[in-house]
This record gives C-alpha cells, structure tokens and sequence, in this order.
C-alpha cells in the first residue's frame, strides 16, 4: 500500500529526513516512535504534502501511484489521511459544512455522486456514535474553542467519517487524559479493517497499550535506526531513548 | 485648503434650475438655495481633504455626464416587471429608477398613517414632516457632495412611521441605474421613525444597463425615542458605477439602530456613515461588509457621535480584497464631554488575497468625557495557510478551501442580518461572488429575471 524508498527532505536547507526507507501493507499497523526532532512528524508532513518541506530524493508509492507528485488534496482523495499534530482552529466554518465538502469532494474524485442530506446526517450520526464524540462538537466551527482532547477526538471523528486507507496519527496521544485517550484508540481500532492500514505516531508507549502495533520503528535523526515487533515499544518505555542515542550517535 | 468651487456642477445646476425646483416643495427648494452657496465655497472635496484623502470623486463629476433630474418613468406595467423581484423576500417593495420613485410599485399595504413613497410628492403633502427632519442631519454646510446632493436632488424615497406603529414587512426600495449613456444620478431619501415605532429597511442598489453612472445619493435617518430600526444597504452595481452614498442618522433616548452595508460590487464606491447618538441610552450596531476585485475601491468613512451619556456603539467592517483592488476604513468616534459611561467599540478586518490589493484603515478615536469604555482594533491580514493546508488534506480542493476561508472571515458580518431570508440571500450572494459568479448586475439572483424583462422592454 505503501513504499516509502530512500525518502530525504529539508526545511530551509535543513535536511530533517535523510534516507527513510518503510513498507506499509494493508491490515497493518505500524508505529513509529523516536525522541523530539527526530523527524517524526516531518514524516507526516512531507507524506500528506505540507509545501514547507521540500524533497530532496528518493520515491514514495501510494496504492501504486506517485505521492509525491500529487496535490495534498489529491493524496486525501486516494485515500490518505492525517491526524494533525495540532489541529487547526477555523471560525466560521461548520464541521458539517467542512464534513459534507470533504466528503463530496472525495466522492466526485472516484466518480460518484454527492451525498444527499439525509443520507450525510445519518453518517454523521453512525460515525458520531462509533468515535464517541460529543453531538455538540459537530454544530460549532471547525475546533474552534475545542479543548486538547476535544481537537484530537474530532480528528477521529474526521477519519471515521472519511474512511482512508491509510491514517497517519502524527502524536494524537500528546496530552490526552486517559479518557480521551481511550475513545482516540477506540475509535481507531474499530475502523480497522483488513483493507487498510495505519501509521501511529509517537513519543510513549501508552498509546500503544490501547492501540496494538505490528510493527515499532525507532527514528533518529532522519532515519529509521531499528524495526521490530510490538515488544521494541515496551524496551523504549523501560530504556528511554538515551541508549538508542548512544548507539547511534555520530 | 479651499477646493475651487466645481464650475461644471453649478453650470449644471443654474441650467437646469427650473427643472429642478419645478417639482420639488417650497421647503426643500429654499435649502437648495443655501445648499448653492455651500456648494460654491466647498465644492467636490479632493483627496487633500482630510476626510477624502483615500477617494478622490472630483474627477468623476464631469460635464459630459448626462444627469436624470426628472422622472423619466417606465413603459409597460411596472408591477408586472417587477413582480418576479420579491419571491425570496416577503417584502414591501418599492423601485426607484436613476433616483426617481416610481408609480404604481407599492406591492403590499401598510399600517395607518405609514408613508412609503416618492420624496417629492410626499415632501409637498407633508410640510410638517419636511420642517422637522429635512436637512437636519445631513451636514450641507459642511461637505460639499450634500452640498450638492441638496442642491440638485429631486426625487428619492420617503419613509414615514407615525408613533408606536409596528411595520412587520421589512419594506424593500429596490434602486436601479439604467441608461443609454453615462449618467449622472441625484437621489435624497428621508426615514423618520418616530417614538416607539419599529421598521426593516433594506436599500438595494443595481445597475441594468453597462454605461457608466456616478451616483450621488443622500439618506438622513431619524430614530426617535424608544423607535427601532434594522437599515441594510446592499449594493451590488457594475464595475463602471461611481458612487457616493451619505447616510446621516441621529438617536435619540433609548432607540436602536442596526445599519448594514454589503458592497457586493461596485466600481467606486465612498460611504459616509454618521450616527449621532443623541439620546441616553441609544444603542447603534453598524456592520459592512466590502468584497473587491479587479480595479474597485470602496472608502467606508464611518463617524458615530456620542453627544449624550450612557449611550452604546458597536462596530464592524471586514473586507475581502482580491487583485488589485483597494480600500479605506474611517472609524472616527467622538464622545463629547458630558456623554458619560459611553460604550463604544469598533472593529475593522481586513483580508488580502493578493501582494497587490490594498488597504488603509484609520480609528479616530476623539474622546472627551472620563469615564468610558472604548476600544478599537484594526487587522490587514492574508489567508491562513495552516487552515488552508487543513482542508486540503481532508480533500478539498484549493479552490474550493479558498472560498470555505474568505466565506468563514465573511461570515460574522453576515450573521447579523435579522430578517432570515435576506441573510439566506446574502449567504448565498456572497458565496457566488467568491465563486467568481457575480460579476455584474445580471447575475444576481434579486434581479436577474429583472435584467431580462427589462431588455426585452428595450426591444
């Protein structure tokens, strides 16, 4: 599903990535953990096409097309979705309003027809139920005035509605209480499915108690530096990240 | 700086005198007269006036226009033409055509005493009112365009509500600009709200045929006591329309007054918005809303006197600028020494969408009493490209972000519309106009099936 190859990218010069290499397949779930600036999040950046980062080499293939030359909004349609870090507060713009234009948009991208009303207000409401997120969140804008945790269930909210391929959850666990925690990994582990996949991203292991990983990569400084089983997010957890530092410090 | 008296506006005067004063009542033509020796010493004000340094008119009073001064009228049945006007809106409607009121548009009926109609029909039946209000507010001694204004204006709408009359209809004065050639338009309204009465009225401003016009309008809006009224002007004219609007209000005790402005398109466009609060306890609202592109400029000059203690004033302007358009905002607010415990606060916001559109904002906050609330903020910004960046990856395309943006920075002005249906139809107006589908009068959706009665008239 996905083929990430020798993937190196930069901010104002600043190579951040330098040479990630990942295989993403489908019914999968990959986490990939790492100490502050290692790259993590530039990871998910650069995959769902933020313009500040700038790729210097290598290939990313997405369900057999070329990622990097697609538009952000394009990679969403594909079916690639992102769990901001920090979601974006947008006054004025309704989730509903923002929910039906997502979806119809991504709709008309694989040729079929808008959503009727009744039939986006029941989504809206299977969703709602299945990620538990309050009905109140839905009539106001966009996070605006949303606590923390609230941003980062409608996150969820959002990718229940949008159901992607492939969900990248770049550190939805940061600052969570452990309720909102437990409705974030709730929700993800119903929408997993064989046919798709997901990338969590992030700094503990908690999350990890909840949301159960196939695989646990270890970034440092641009590169992925160790791949194992789930039993590597535990190690990072007792060790810290200082022993993986020492081994590969240049 | 004196301005040099305008040679070409006086000739236009002094050889269409009879014309003018005709019609017109004893009372208005005696401040004509007054209006012509203002008008001599001020003439159209240049940008090196202080209160016109961002929109220079001068060069738009020309000789060669071709002013309307006398009521041309319509052929055909004007109720027939008009009728489609006034689905969406359950309104009482009123068309005034290149200033002058015309017959037979009156669609509803309205409460007892209520007067709705032409200014200089109604000014000469109604000597009483005109002596009250007339050229009370509108300061033609001191501005040369109401100088003219009352000068050479003959016809516009007059809106009488009589005491404690309730107008449930939100009445509708539909203006529409049409002609062969470039056009010059007079046109002199007078609202009297009088104690506890309570009206909506909605100015909407057209144009139906592609000449060029320059507009020179004069509202003055009296709000008496404990009276309440919603006024929204939405204007929506060609790119070859110049058009200078002053809307004079004054307040007294207790009265509230929400006045909206929608410039939706324009090509020039200068507002002069005065509010004085001249009664304990007046509450003003004064929103607007300005959308630009291409070479437009709109100049909203807003000034609210507080005059009286504890009074209230609350205002905003956002605009949405786009090419090579400009802007200007004027917030001046004066509170006079005993206008104790005034509330006053004041807004402008503005949104760029391109290196080259600009945009310049002044608050002019004048205060002389000690103890009051005032506060104002003023913002030139561009679009958010995180928030850009956040409906993309969700799917949507950058257009479609772009307009779901500028749509939620609009948004906020156009939630203070009161009547519903008008705000559906504003919501829905400026949607098109961001879709880049609204660039002229007869794409519109109030009065597009207008445009093409109106041509077929024309065949």
């Amino acid at each position: 599903m996905l083929k990430i190859r020798n993937l190196h990218a930069k901010i104002d010069d600043k190579e951040i990535l330098r040479g990630i290499s990942l295989d993403v397949k489908p019914g999968e779930i990959h986490a990939i953990m790492g100490p502050n600036g290692s790259g993590k999040s530039t990871l998910a950046a650069v995959l769902t096409g933020n313009e500040a980062f700038e790729v210097s080499e290598g290939s990313v293939e997405f369900s057999g097309k070329d990622l990097l030359e697609m538009a952000p909004e394009d990679r969403a349609r594909e079916g690639l979705f992102l769990s901001f870090q920090y979601p974006v507060e947008i006054p004025g713009v309704s989730m509903t309003n923002f929910m039906r234009t997502a979806i119809n948009e991504q709709r008309k991208y694989r040729g079929l027809e808008p959503l009727s009303a009744s039939e986006f207000l029941k989504l809206m409401r299977d969703r709602k139920n299945l990620v538990e997120i309050d009905s109140d969140l839905t009539n106001r804008s966009v996070n605006e005035g949303f606590s923390g945790g609230e941003k980062k269930k409608n996150e969820i909210f959002q990718m229940a509605m949008l159901d992607p391929k492939l969900a990248i959850l770049d550190e939805t666990d940061s600052g969570l209480d452990i309720d909102a925690l437990r409705v974030v990994a709730n929700g993800v582990n119903k929408l997993r499915r064989a046919d798709n996949a997901t990338i969590v991203i992030t700094h503990y292991q908690r999350l990890l108690d909840y949301i159960q990983p196939d695989y646990v990569h270890v970034l440092y400084k641009g590169r992925i530096v160790k791949s194992a089983g789930k039993e590597l997010a535990l190690e990072l957890e007792e060790k810290g990240y200082d022993w993986i530092k020492k081994e590969f410090e240049e | 700086m004196a301005a040099a008296p305008d040679i070409s506006m006086l000739t236009l005067y002094e050889k269409y005198r009879d014309i003018i004063e005709k019609g017109s009542s004893p009372q208005v033509n005696a401040e004509r007269q007054k209006a012509v020796e203002a008008f001599n010493r001020l003439g159209i004000p240049s940008n090196k006036k202080e209160a016109y340094k961002y929109t220079n008119l001068q060069p738009w009073f020309k000789p060669e226009l071709n002013p309307v001064l006398t009521n041309k009228g319509f052929e055909g049945n004007i109720t027939e033409i008009f009728k489609c006007d006034v689905d969406t809106i359950d309104s009482h409607t009123i068309f005034i055509v290149n200033g002058h009121y015309q017959n037979g548009s009156n669609g509803s009926v309205l409460p007892d005493g209520v007067l709705v109609g032409s200014f200089t029909q109604l000014s000469k039946e109604h000597p009483k009112i005109v002596e009250t209000y007339f050229g009370k507010n509108a300061p033609a001694q001191e501005d040369g365009l109401v100088a003219l204004n009352t000068m050479c204006a003959v016809d516009g709408v007059f809106i009488y509500i009589p005491k404690n009359k309730v107008v449930e209809q939100p009445i509708q004065i539909v203006n529409l600009l049409s002609g062969e050639e470039d056009t010059l338009v007079f046109q002199r309204n007078l609202i009297v709200a009088e104690e506890g009465a309570q009206a909506r009225i909605l100015f909407c401003d057209h144009t139906l045929t592609s000449n060029r016009f320059v507009v020179n309008s004069v509202t003055e809006g009296f709000v008496n006591p404990l009276a309440n009224v919603d006024f929204y002007n939405i204007q929506n004219q060609h790119n070859g329309t110049v058009q200078f609007g002053g809307y004079y209000f004054n307040q007294e005790a207790q009265s509230v007054l929400n006045a909206n402005y929608f410039t939706l398109n324009t090509g020039t466009t200068r507002n002069n918005i005065f509010m004085r609060l001249n009664g304990s306890h007046a509450e003003s609202h004064l929103s607007g809303l300005y959308l630009t592109d291409k070479n437009q400029h709109v100049d909203n000059f807003t000034f609210i006197h507080h005059a009286v203690p504890d009074c209230q004033s609350n205002e905003l302007f956002k605009g949405v600028m786009d090419d090579s358009s400009t802007g200007a905002f004027t917030g001046r607010i004066l509170v006079s020494p005993d206008a104790q415990r005034t509330n006053a606060y004041q807004s402008n916001n503005n949104l760029l969408l391109t290196e080259t559109a600009k945009m310049n904002t002044r608050p002019q906050l004048e205060i002389y009493a000690d103890d009051v609330k005032c506060s104002h903020g003023a913002t030139v910004g561009q679009l958010d490209d995180n928030a850009l960046f956040y409906l993309r990856a969700r799917g949507i395309s950058k257009d479609e972000a772009l307009i779901l943006l500028m749509y939620a920075f609009a948004y906020e002005v156009i939630e203070k519309i009161k009547v519903p249906a008008l705000k559906e139809q504003i919501r829905e107006l400026v949607e098109k106009r961001f879709r880049g589908e609204l660039d002229k009068c007869d794409s519109c959706i109030i009065c597009n099936q207008l445009a093409d009665k109106f041509q077929e008239l024309a065949k």
